[in-house]
């Protein structure tokens, strides 16, 4: 180990320029990879904010008598998936709308509005299937003339989500991938230039676990550098667009520290690959 | 010790190497391998520090086959074998002493027992007093000295010497086969392999004959010709 330790360091010392160029490529691939979490957590956090208005309007028909508008919301109010029910009568529509839409406040002068049961669901049943599921059972009382809930925005909301979700993880792979060759390639120039001393290592006993451990230490600190010079600049991108664009929210500790343990993982696979094979071949 | 027991070689490319290749080197024997420049001498020398698989039969050094050992138990083998080239096979970058103490960090020895164990293996080599010469301040016998104290500060059981004398003038050939000499009378087996008759011819000791990857002589051993290829 402490021999490895020593032999890890040496590799910076002897190839200074490589092993920055090293670091400054993770650090990209981890920045790239951040920038899209980024955007990713902003959007999400925006798609939350507007997912906790999606609500169902049940209207009702006129003159339904209070108590089953009463019976109805007690029924539905006693849905797992139902967090709240509000009834608004006609003359609450009315000036809600107008509040709404206060330039065209005029036509609702005289107009009528029916009344409804605005119904609001819990977090984490705010999805399109469990939307229309607990409209569709809204729809079935008799008096209820009309169920909506948005369901074309509320679906491509969550196409959108979706979507993000897995672009993000498709590109996120494909930088890491791409990281781990470029250190990979790193890694074995360094594992090429001292090939003969591990020919030696390998002749007088040392075990491919020995051999490897230097190598490994590289990979590892270099990620690590790596993940968090992407830190840094992710942040200072968060920084620019909130200053200059909007107000963006950052990664908090933990997703942070998952960044730059991804760095030190892509240091230590590369490493792994480059002086794996290279043991293959002796 | 080492045994081979029907030994056969096939490399991917070049084809058959070695065939039918049966001996049995003793405790604290030394023997010498000739033969003509691809005969076949390396490719024992690689199986018996494992470096190569047998294609046929068995190669057992120390108890291990070769046929299934794994890469650990190889490095496990090497710790008690010491093994010597040609080139010598030095690092540049490190002077005499910490060439030797290398093959000691590599197998993890305790820190405390390293200096007093390289010391010991230089003096044995008669270098004392070059511990800190790197190698390009040193002879090539100098340097062959330092690459044999580095197979011997394991304190192996036996030497593999490929052509050790191969890069040397006479003098210096003399000095170190004396030192190889010296080094088996303690004890340690030594296989060498070399094309210097001169220095075969110089010692009483065991000749193994090789052409075309076959053994044709073998002073340990009845002559094979007559006994193998004999009339029905
Ligand atoms: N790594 C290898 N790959 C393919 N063929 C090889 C390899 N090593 C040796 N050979 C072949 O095996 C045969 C024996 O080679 P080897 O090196 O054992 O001979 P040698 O007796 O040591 O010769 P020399 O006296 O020149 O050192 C040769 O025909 C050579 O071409
Ligand atoms: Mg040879």
């Amino acid at each position: 180990m402490r021999l490895a330790t020593r032999e890890a360091f040496t590799g910076f010392r002897k190839s200074p320029l490589l092993s920055v160029l090293g670091i400054v490529t993770i650090a990209f691939s981890l920045f790239a990879f951040g920038l899209f979490a980024l955007v990713a957590l902003n959007i999400r956090n925006a798609l939350q904010a507007v997912e906790e208005r999606v609500e169902i309007r049940a209207f009702v028909a006129d003159g339904t008598s209070p108590e089953a508008i009463a019976t109805a919301m007690g029924d539905i109010g006693s849905f797992p998936e139902v967090q709240q029910v509000t009834y608004v009568s006609p003359d609450d529509a009315l000036v809600r709308a107008k509040e709404e839409m206060r330039e065209f406040s005029d036509v609702f002068e005289s107009g009528f509005l029916p009344g409804s049961m605005d119904i609001r669901l819990r977090p984490g049943f705010r999805d399109p299937a469990t939307v229309k599921a607990v409209a569709d059972r809204a729809g079935t009382y008799q008096f209820v003339d009309d169920v909506r809930y948005g369901q074309e925005w509320v679906e491509k909301l969550y196409r959108l989500r979706t979507l993000a979700t897995f672009a993000g993880l498709a590109l996120g792979a494909a930088f890491a991938l791409v990281a781990v060759i470029i250190i990979g390639a790193t890694i074995r120039t360094a594992v090429l230039a001292r090939s003969r001393e591990i020919a030696i290592m390998r002749l007088v006993g040392a075990t491919d676990g020995f051999v490897r451990m230097p190598f490994l230490i590289d990979g590892f600190v270099k990620g690590v550098l790596g993940g968090l010079l992407a830190l840094g600049m992710t942040w200072f991108a968060a920084q620019t667009i909130t200053r200059h664009m909007i107000q963006t929210e950052f990664f908090d500790a933990r997703v942070a520290a998952l960044g730059v343990i991804a760095g030190a993982l892509i240091g230590l696979l590369g490493s792994l690959f480059s002086v794996g094979r290279h043991l293959k071949e002796v | 010790m080492i045994r081979f027991q029907g030994v056969g070689k096939e490399y991917p490319r070049t084809g058959i190497a070695l065939s039918h290749i049966t001996f049995h080197l003793r405790k604290g024997e030394f023997a010498f391998l000739t033969g003509p420049s691809g005969s076949g001498k390396s490719t024992i020398l690689k199986l018996a520090y494992m470096e190569e698989k047998p294609s046929h039969g068995d190669v057992r050094v120390s108890g291990l086959s070769g046929r299934g050992a794994s890469r650990r138990e190889v490095a496990k083998l090497r710790r008690k074998l010491g093994i010597v080239f040609q080139d010598f096979r030095l690092l540049e970058d490190r002077n005499a002493e910490a060439n030797v103490a290398f093959a000691l960090e590599v197998t993890d020895t305790p820190k405390a027992a390293i200096q007093p164990r390289v010391h010991r293996a230089l003096a044995q080599v008669g270098l004392a007093s070059k511990a800190t010469s790197f190698p390009r301040e040193l002879s090539g016998g100098e340097q062959q000295r330092v690459a044999i104290a580095r197979a011997l500060v394991n304190d192996p059981f036996v030497l593999i010497a490929d052509e050790p004398t191969g890069n040397l003038d006479d003098r210096a050939t003399r000095g170190i086969f004396q030192l190889l000499r010296d080094i088996n009378s303690t004890g340690t087996a030594v296989l060498m392999a070399t094309h210097d008759l001169d220095l075969v011819r110089r010692a009483d000791y065991r000749v193994i004959e090789l052409n075309h990857g076959r053994i044709v002589y073998d002073s340990a051993e009845p002559p094979p010709t007559e006994a193998a290829g004999g009339a029905p």
